[in-house]
């Protein structure tokens, strides 16, 4: 393993694989214990430190970093000196300082995570950058579809919506790709790169076409204000071209399953009825989320003091 | 007045002579001159160009003195081997009415290391609503004949057919910073398969493209010339040929290093290589080192783009585009064009001295080295090789994208109208 976790091709499939594993370990150790922790990280010290609203993610990773008994420390962007106009480099050598031994970040602008690691001697975790990458949800995406069918090779996956400004789809097919799967990515033309076409997937404009194909359905969520710049003419438009409902999911295959990253827009890229289905995993990838990175910390930590 | 005998430099690349300076000009070239009480520099195994003159410099001053001044980019410049320089206006103030760019240009003569010639802006404070008082800056002591809102485009189409033509009755020009803005929003670096992947808006070669189309047409429809600042791509220099084919009066620059470098350099997300426009790709470097060749893009103008550490050691996203050029610009054309047997020294002369003083009607510069000229000079020494070390810069700031590159070439000395502004490679003030 790279000592940093910044993009979903610092793991080969060796590494991306041992991560997987040593989730999966994490997960049976801890089913059915009523003390839901592990001493391994005793004495270490993760910063998650945020520079964008989201709970989900800090929830999950302050968690994992808890029940791998490591002392946490929450940074987020508010209300802290970050709000004073201190730099992301100051700030990084201030935790540094401290004597942080991995920081967890999440910033709003793509490769502040690659500038932070320049900075520090410690880990660093992209906890999501910009519309460059968040390798953790893909981690945690690439555990749960192998829960759920029992293998990665092979495994055709769709996913569909806002690939354009989506660091979860980045860090999908990349790490898919890495892990043996096929990727379709699907959305209007708008939505796509321009040079998705040297992207490890194949590429399609029409979503009712690839679902019969599809073992997995990945959707993105879909920012209603991007039809204010003119991505999609309206929501309405989009839902019934690029969303998935319960008509569409009758295309599915017998055993095909439903992801989203969260948080969903119901009605927009997903229908009630299919978030709530037996074939959706939203709820089950939350959970995996908290074993995929407690995996990620306790392999770039070490398990134990340097 | 010191007179200099210059022993045995190669004018233009071509066999050994000697150049006798007297009182600012060039007295006599030749075969083992002599004169008595000339201070003799050694040029044994230089090359004597012409000054380089500079279309596209930003001094930062006044406003960003932090970042550098006239004082110190003209240092930079000397030691560059630039005899003028064309100082950009956007400055804080910007460089709008005749107040502004009389202060830069005095402040140049002040430093008395290059000639600062100010540009001055095409739009009161480079908003591209309404034009500047164009008239007044061309009647000022800085004598402004070229007219930019570099750093912004002037996209708004009457608005830029009008400056076109209104520049016309005083012999100026409006260099464009072509960037059709709504093209570009939040854009950070070329828009292709690496901007893609790092998850970076890109800026479409198309947005530079759309605007030089539009404005060679506009030139040729009122008869005015234009010039077009930091051509980037290789769809640009197309254009740039249909119009010149045509007739249309433009003409075109390049930079140092958009002529070097690829947007291969954002994969680090080190916002030294953020730049506008933006780095390109192998093929956009292959047209444009051809264009210049060719004389489809005229001259080589720096856009030295001086940035405080702060502006620059942060998020990408955040980081102010552009890069410093003056002191390295002269070695990329000798490592891109002269290594490459795309241009000979004659002709390194010709895109970074003659046509760019033509451009910008500088009478005194750009001229022959021969008897009679004012001797604007500079020696350089082809075979030197050296390693970037942005701390031994000149330029009160550091964001060089050449750090750590070895590259070729050593200006050795550099004068201006007779006068040493740089000796063995050091500046002499």
């Amino acid at each position: 393993m790279k000592r940093h976790l910044l993009e979903a091709d610092d793991l080969d499939r060796a590494d991306a694989t041992l991560v997987l594993d040593t989730a999966a370990q994490i997960e049976a150790a801890l089913t059915g214990r009523e003390v839901k922790k592990l001493p391994t990280l005793r004495g270490r010290t993760v910063v998650n430190l945020f520079y964008e609203d989201s709970t989900r993610t800090r929830i999950s990773f302050e968690l994992a970093a808890k029940r791998l008994s490591a002392d946490v420390i929450n940074f987020s962007a508010k209300g802290s000196s970050v709000s004073k106009g201190e730099s992301l480099k100051d700030t990084a050598l201030t935790l540094e300082a401290m004597g942080s031994d991995a920081i967890v970040i999440r910033h709003g602008a793509s490769g502040a995570p690659h500038q932070l690691a320049s900075w520090v001697r410690g880990s660093v975790v992209n906890a999501g950058d910009g519309t460059h990458e968040h390798p953790t949800q893909a981690l945690l995406d690439a555990y749960t579809i192998r829960a759920r069918l029992g293998r990665l090779e092979g495994v055709r996956v769709a996913v569909v919506g806002d690939v354009l400004h989506s660091r979860v789809a980045r860090s999908n097919v990349r790490l898919l790709h890495t892990l043996g799967a096929e990727v379709t990515l699907v959305a209007p033309p708008t939505l796509l790169p321009v040079g998705v076409g040297s992207w490890p997937a194949e590429v399609s404009y029409d979503l009712d076409a690839v679902l019969p194909k599809a073992d997995v359905v990945m959707m993105l969520r879909v920012q209603a204000e991007r039809m204010n710049a003119s991505y999609f003419p309206s929501a309405r438009e989009y839902s019934r071209r690029y969303g998935l409902d319960a008509r569409r999911m009758a295309a599915l295959g017998d055993d095909a399953i439903v992801m989203h990253p969260g948080p969903m827009n119901r009605g927009m890229e997903i229908a009630a009825e299919v978030a709530d289905s037996v074939r959706s995993t939203i709820v089950e990838q939350v959970g995996n989320g908290v074993s995929v990175r407690m995996a990620v910390l306790y392999l770039l930590l070490g398990g134990a003091p340097s | 007045m010191t007179s200099y005998l210059i022993k045995g430099a190669r004018v233009l690349g071509g066999d050994p002579a000697d150049l006798l300076v007297t009182d600012g000009r060039i007295a006599a070239v030749g075969e083992s001159l002599s004169a008595t009480g000339a201070e003799v520099v050694d040029a044994t195994g230089l090359i004597a160009l012409p000054g380089l003159v500079d279309l596209h410099t930003h001094l930062r001053e006044p406003g960003r003195e932090d970042a550098e001044t006239v004082e110190t980019g003209s240092r930079a410049a000397a030691l560059g081997g630039f005899t003028a320089v064309h100082a950009m206006a956007n400055t804080d103030p910007v460089a709008d009415t005749a107040g502004v760019v009389e202060q830069v240009w005095r402040l140049g003569q002040e430093a008395g290391l290059v000639d600062v010639v100010p540009v001055g802006a095409v739009t009161v404070g480079l908003k591209g609503e309404r034009l500047a008082e164009l008239g007044a800056m061309a009647d000022s002591a800085a004598r402004v004949r070229v007219f930019s809102d570099d750093g912004i485009c002037v996209s708004d189409p009457a608005l830029m057919r009008r400056a076109l033509e209104y520049v016309k009755a005083f012999d100026g020009v409006v260099a464009q910073h072509a960037e059709e803005p709504r093209l570009t929003v939040g854009a950070q670096m070329h828009e292709g398969d690496r901007s893609a992947r790092l998850g970076l808006t890109g800026w479409p070669a198309a947005a530079e493209e759309a605007i030089i189309a539009r404005d060679v047409l506009l030139a040729q429809h009122v008869g005015a010339r234009l010039h077009v600042c930091h051509v980037s791509t290789a769809g640009s220099v197309e254009i740039l040929r249909w119009a010149k084919a045509r007739g249309v009066d433009v003409t075109a620059e390049v930079t140092p290093h958009h002529l070097l470098l690829t947007d291969a350099c954002a994969e680090g997300y080190d916002p030294v290589f953020k730049v506008n426009p933006p780095l390109r790709t192998d093929e956009d470097v292959t047209a444009l080192r051809a264009g210049l060749a060719d004389g489809t893009i005229d001259c080589v103008a720096t856009d030295h783009a001086p940035h405080a550490v702060e502006d620059k050691e942060c998020e990408w996203a955040q980081a102010r585009p552009g890069m410093l050029g003056l002191e390295q610009a002269l070695a990329i054309v000798q490592d891109t064009m002269v290594e490459t047997g795309l241009l000979d020294w004659a002709g390194v002369a010709d895109r970074m001295s003659v046509r760019p003083a033509a451009i910008g009607r500088l009478s005194g510069h750009g001229r022959p080295i021969a008897p009679g000229e004012p001797a604007n000079l500079v020696l350089l020494d082809p075979t030197a090789r050296s390693v970037v070390d942005p701390a031994a810069l000149a330029s009160r700031s550091r964001n060089s994208p050449y750090t750590g590159r070895e590259l070729p070439g050593r200006v050795v000395a550099t004068f201006l109208r007779g006068v040493p502004t740089v000796l063995d490679g050091k500046a002499t003030r």
